[in-house]
């Protein structure tokens, strides 16, 4: 979203007590002093009635359902409704295709994290000593690959890869590599996990490249001049000037990645048909909606969707307590 | 395209700009614009392809045509595409759906997101790390609650129940407004308070000044997230999935994509011209926003 390129560099400061960030931007008090206890409320209302409506209850009801005995007998009614506690969530801790699916999801998703930070930075970085035109040809490009729907970006990524027809094969081995005749991407798991974390992270940089350029932009040139006048030499602008101010940024695009990217659903779905070849990609996300919709274990799957949401919150948690400990927090 | 200037019309240029280092740099800077290039090539190479191969006759495709050009570009795919029982309806429905969203989502957003930046209330911290967190629930976890949620309000409301179009815009918006309240918050709260005492001391009251000023300042920002909410609405095929079981006319444009996929011979050529066609909106929508943006932004800086 370029749209945040304005804004980000103060985004943060809201998100939580605003202490230590001092934007210098910001010089007026941040609230009027007037006394308006309810008016607030009103304008919160309407999203809030949507958001507890279908946002709140279903977390609920998500909850509740994980801890039931839950299948198609119960959705029609013909099985009475058993609660079983804990059960749903033993039989997945026992099961040794959840932690399968557990460690897939963590090392797809950190990849995918890894290089959609490194790719979107770097990029951002060169593309601040670029001639206009070249930068504007660069995010242009990228605004092309942001916008690509993960259904169609997914399908051009599969053409491309595919094993008799696909443009990378038949270059494979025009170049001499025989053993790519008809080789296909999507038989091994891991080289179908990296085609799948490829097409990620070239729908996902742009998002990183974009707010990250904003944010080196949004560095007032007067304090990188008076650093140079003071002797400071770039590299060491970069370290004790560029990075302290762009850290508010890394912090909410890293969340906002490890977020998406826990998260992805359709480019596993669609590229490897629904989890591969014998599931051997599944990731959390499409293991609990199969069990859910293709198995009908309404109550498995549900606990998974708790599972997944727990180890999300978990991570950002961790994550913003290293951020505190090594300085100051969003 | 104005798309990219965002950043220049809205700030000084940065110190890498500054033109005594671009004299000291002519070489180094020379290598990075090639780099720039080749990257930019490769970012665009699957769109590329995606467009010739849409183009390319459907013999040509099937027997493996690697080429980077086609002598004979042919419709013949995108009429495959079309001629889809229902393929204008489908559209038509991916239309409806991501407007209404984004319009509703939006407005519910920028009215959050004015009590969160321009108030001070005991639950304001509260409600904020509220609206972070419920962004890390993976929303296709959500479709089992929210299949049975969908089912029962269809027998009250039956506009909302499985089946119609309501049921998926009833769901985007409530997914759209967490991330919408969290981006617009930025642009609010740059609006300086001197504005709005200004205003107060006109006479206006509160609301007044949301709707007739805040709001068009913000106007920008508005449009931006509207950008999210639209592209995720767009994108879904999940919910489509699973909410419009029965009633085909009421399918969305991912799912007639995915009829092209058959397990022993895709066509080709009618899924990438079926992702063109998909792709074509986002895009416009992507850069039409951003010229608004350009303008907008300069101004809502400067005042």
């Amino acid at each position: 979203m370029t749209a945040l390129t304005p804004v980000l560099p103060d985004a943060p400061q809201g998100g939580t007590p605003s202490k230590g960030s001092t934007t210098a931007a910001r010089k007026s008090p941040r609230f009027s002093n007037g006394k308006r206890g309810l008016e607030p409320w009103l304008y919160l209302a309407p999203a809030f009635i949507v958001l507890i409506a279908l946002l709140g209850y279903p977390i609920f009801q998500l909850i509740n359902v994980s801890l039931y005995d839950y299948r198609q007998a119960q959705v029609s009614g013909k099985a009475p409704l058993n609660f079983v506690g804990l059960e749903n969530y033993q039989k997945l801790f026992a099961d040794p295709q959840f932690w399968t699916v557990l460690g897939n999801t963590v090392v797809f998703a950190t990849a995918c994290v890894v290089f959609t930070l490194l790719v979107g930075s770097s990029l951002a970085v060169l593309a601040t000593r670029l001639r206009p035109w070249v930068r504007s040809m660069l995010f242009v490009v990228s605004l092309g690959a942001w916008a690509t729907p993960a259904v169609t970006g997914s399908a051009v990524w599969l053409f491309l890869f595919e094993p008799t027809l696909g443009l990378v094969n038949k270059t494979l081995v025009a170049i001499g590599l025989t053993q790519f005749e008809g080789y296909s991407w999507t038989y091994d798991k891991w080289s179908a996990f990296g085609l799948v974390a490829s097409e990620v992270v070239w729908c996902s940089f742009p998002f990183v490249l974009v707010t990250v350029y904003a944010g080196i932009q949004a560095i007032p040139t007067e304090v990188i001049e008076a650093a140079r006048i003071d002797g400071a030499s770039m590299p060491r602008i970069a370290r004790s000037i560029m990075l302290p101010m762009l850290r508010p940024i890394v912090i909410v695009v890293t969340i906002q990645s490890i977020i998406w990217n826990f998260k992805i659903f359709s480019q596993i779905y669609i590229m490897t048909n629904g989890g591969g070849i014998a599931g051997q990609n599944l990731v959390l996300n499409v293991y609990g909606y199969q069990q859910a919709f293709a198995a009908s274990l309404y109550g498995l799957g549900s606990a998974l969707g708790v599972i997944m949401t727990a180890l999300l919150m978990v991570i950002t948690l961790v994550y913003l307590r290293i951020l505190k400990r090594t300085g100051e927090a969003l | 395209m104005t798309a990219v200037d965002v950043s220049s019309v809205s700030r000084s240029a940065t110190a890498a700009d500054a033109p005594q280092k671009l004299r000291k740099q002519g070489k180094r800077r020379f290598g990075a614009d090639a780099a720039a290039i080749v990257i930019a090539l490769i970012v665009a190479f699957p769109l590329f392809w995606m467009v010739l191969s849409a183009l390319k006759p459907k013999t040509a495709l099937d027997a493996g045509d690697a080429a980077p050009y086609t002598l004979e570009p042919s419709l013949d795919s995108f009429g495959r595409v079309l001629g889809v029982n229902n393929f204008g309806q489908y559209f038509l429905n991916s239309v409806i759906v991501a407007l209404v969203v984004v319009v509703l989502s939006t407005v519910l957003a920028f009215l959050a997101a004015v009590a969160l930046t321009r108030y001070n209330f005991k639950m304001r911290t509260k409600l904020l790390i509220i609206i972070l967190v419920s962004q890390m629930v993976p929303v296709e976890a959500l479709t089992i609650p929210l299949f049975f949620l969908l089912r029962n309000a269809g027998e009250a409301i039956p506009l909302v129940g499985l089946n119609q179009l309501g049921s998926l815009v009833l769901v985007h918006v409530g997914f759209s407004i967490p991330f919408a309240i969290w981006m617009l918050r930025g642009f609010v709260a740059a609006v300086p308070l001197e504005v709005e005492e200004a205003a107060r001391l006109d006479g206006a009251s509160s609301f007044r000044f949301v709707r007739s000023i805040l709001f068009p300042l913000v106007a920008p920002g508005v449009v931006a997230c509207s950008v999210f909410s639209f592209i995720s609405t767009w994108n879904d095929f999940l919910f489509a999935k699973t909410f419009i079981i029965s009633a085909q006319e009421n399918q969305t444009l991912p799912m007639a994509l995915l009829t092209f996929f058959k397990p022993d011979q895709n066509d080709w050529g009618a899924i990438m011209a079926g992702s063109v066609i998909m792709t074509i909106p986002v895009l416009i929508f992507f850069v039409s926003v951003q010229r608004k943006l350009v303008s907008g932004l300069a101004g809502a800086v400067k005042g």
